[in-house]
């Protein structure tokens, strides 16, 4: 008898659990989905399915851009772009329909500031696009790097591809300081390195109108104090930055500073293509002031490094 | 099962029989046949073959010769020849390189010989995209100016690059007449080419983490560039390309096969080993054909020849299974 009394309370007490457990799984999903939409917005599906129209319902991308790939990656750099990086975005309704390339200042060692200029231009946008950024030749060599980026829509920087890419109607984002701008010591930090000129052949070549793109808060993700040569001779590499972050176990994240990106108005130029250095090299100038006077104001409206 | 394939505004031009003969040069190979399906009722086809053609239609008159003898010169000295269709090159990894350079080589040199000394009026050969080269940097569609950089690693088609190389200059320095390469990428059907062979393996290897996009084209789609290459007047380089450019792994979900992924180093040890112990037929350095991409633009063969792929994706993919007594 007592046992059975024992049992029937267990079944209440089981049976009252149950309820417990259902409400505790719907709050669950109620987070989880709060979450997502925190973390992918509202509208992610919808965006997604603008990419889908563009790159499927049109026969394909002849470089293998493939919107489900592109869509988990979104998922993955959604984190870093809302969350991690918390970006703003300034003026991106500069950036016009059509054909476009986007000047930018490269900087922080890893380049995540290409990632996120990306998924501000699919997350931000109106449409959204697809930036396509152009990639070190070697990369085509790694096997899953080079599936990855051709199912992200990065192509191999060969001038053909750029072109061809503008005459799509695509989003080109080129970083004329190259490696160079991208490894600079930490004391460098916001100062433009010498621009290269092929995008501005290529941009008049193609008609192409350039929008100057200002990012900050990436020079301080890792503090470099210097290249270190010798390491980087040894392993056949352009730079091996010295990274004091890298040898704490734990730290290798970049830190979580706040990232601003400016996107300034459409520029066009025109004029021969193969005009001389110099006459090119003024309007390059051109744009590098541009950027980086766009760096200067947003340096000096920005209160911390992190917030 | 044979579609109908030929130019369609070309026919006044081709198709009187007392024009003169189009001489066919490897016509028992599975492409020849086919294209001599189409062009014998339009023309006076010979063909030239050191195979034999069983069930050739009636009106073909072939010659089981090898074109390095002497015989061929006479062919060329008595017919009335108008066209020479240079199908005959040779591409069986396992000959040896002489073998290779003596009948690919040498005999097309002797028959650009016999077509000048002839004055033959119009000289195709069938190239490849191939001789482009599947290289990490090439730009995603090379048009027929890009370099021939396919001979570096493979010593296997360094002929076909020297051939290609042969009558472009035959093409600069014979102007009276019409030479014409075509280079289609790769060709898919009843043909028994390296990416038909590949793709009718049962489990098709691929190289893991690499997943290229390529162009495959239809064998009719080809027959058609043939005979369109054939209207006075055309002369030049074409590449050929078919239907839009496809992944290698969704070509494979498209077919329906099963892939296995393996290692890059591991594939390419493996395949050297595996050729030399005659398991494969497939030679080591052709593995950078699924690691690389290799595509070509076509514009140019879309705009002068009027081509355009007659096969969607899925036909032409799926021509790699059709009956084979073709």
């Amino acid at each position: 008898m007592e046992s059975r009394n024992a049992l029937a309370r267990l079944a209440d007490v089981a049976g009252g659990a149950v309820p417990f457990l259902e409400r505790l799984r719907a709050v669950a999903r109620h987070a989880s989905d709060e979450l997502k939409t925190r973390l992918l917005g509202r509208d992610f599906e919808e965006r997604v399915e603008v990419l889908k129209t563009r790159y499927v319902d049109l026969g394909g991308d002849p470089f293998g851009f493939d919107v489900e790939t592109a869509r988990n990656a979104a998922v993955l750099l959604a984190f870093f772009h809302r969350m991690y990086f918390r970006t703003e975005v300034f003026g991106i309704e500069h950036v016009p329909a059509g054909r476009v390339l986007l000047i930018a200042n490269h900087s922080g060692q890893v380049p995540i500031d290409a990632a996120i200029v990306g998924s501000s231009l699919f997350f931000d946008a109106n449409p959204p696009r697809v930036v396509r950024a152009m990639v070190e030749k070697w990369t085509a060599t790694l096997p899953f790097v080079s599936a990855f980026f051709n199912r992200v829509g990065q192509v191999v920087g060969v001038p053909e591809n750029a072109r061809r890419l503008l005459e799509m109607g695509e989003v080109l984002l080129a970083f004329p300081e190259g490696i160079r701008g991208v490894s600079k010591p930490f004391e460098r930090r916001y100062q433009l390195e010498p621009f290269g000129l092929g995008f501005m052949r290529l941009a008049i070549e193609t008609n192409t109108p350039i929008v100057p793109v200002a990012v900050i808060g990436a020079e301080e993700q890792y503090v470099s104090l210097g290249n270190v040569s010798w390491a980087a001779r040894l392993l056949d590499i352009p730079v091996f930055p010295l990274i004091p972050q890298m040898f704490v176990p734990g730290a290798q994240m970049p830190l979580p500073t706040k990232y601003r990106i400016h996107f300034g108005e459409p520029m066009r130029f025109e004029g021969g293509v193969d005009d001389d250095d110099s006459v090119i090299g003024e309007k390059v100038w051109l744009v590098r002031q541009t950027i980086s006077d766009m760096l200067r104001r947003g340096l000096s409206s920005r209160r911390s490094v992190f917030l | 099962m044979t579609d109908q394939v030929g130019p369609d505004g070309a026919t006044s031009a081709t198709t009187r029989r007392d024009d003169g003969a189009i001489v066919i040069t490897g016509i028992c190979g599975r492409l020849g046949r086919r294209l001599t399906r189409v062009l014998h009722r339009e023309a006076k086809v010979i063909g030239l073959d050191r195979r034999p053609f069983p069930d050739r239609p009636s009106d073909i008159e072939h010659h089981e010769i090898d074109v390095r003898s002497k015989r061929t010169k006479d062919i060329f000295r008595s017919g009335n020849v108008r066209a020479l269709v240079h199908l005959g090159v040779m591409h069986n990894p396992r000959d040896s390189a002489e073998d290779h350079h003596s009948w690919n080589v040498i005999a097309f040199q002797h028959l650009l010989e016999y077509a000048e000394r002839y004055k033959v009026p119009k000289v195709i050969l069938l190239s490849s995209a191939n001789v482009y080269g599947p290289r990490p940097d090439n730009p995603v569609f090379l048009n027929e100016d890009a370099p021939l950089l396919g001979a570096g690693p493979f010593s296997e088609i360094r002929d076909l690059v020297g051939l290609d190389m042969g009558a472009q200059s035959y093409l600069w320095r014979y102007p009276q007449t019409e030479a014409v390469i075509l280079r289609p990428s790769h060709i898919l059907g009843t043909v028994h080419n390296a990416p038909s062979n590949y793709l009718r393996l049962k489990v098709v290897p691929t190289l893991l983490g690499f997943d290229p996009m390529m162009q495959v084209v239809h064998q009719d789609d080809v027959v058609w560039a043939l005979r369109a290459a054939l209207v006075p007047g055309v002369r030049g380089i074409f590449n050929i390309a078919g239907p839009p450019p496809v992944s290698l792994s969704r070509a494979l979900t498209m077919l329906e096969r099963s892939a296995v992924a393996v290692p890059h180093n591991m594939a390419r040890a493996a395949v050297d080993r595996l050729f030399r112990w005659r398991v494969t037929s497939f030679p080591a350095p052709e593995l950078d054909f699924i690691r690389y991409v290799c595509m070509v633009d076509d514009s140019r063969a879309r705009s002068v020849l009027g081509y355009q792929p007659r096969h969607d994706l899925l036909q032409t993919l799926r021509a790699v299974d059709e009956e084979r007594w073709l």
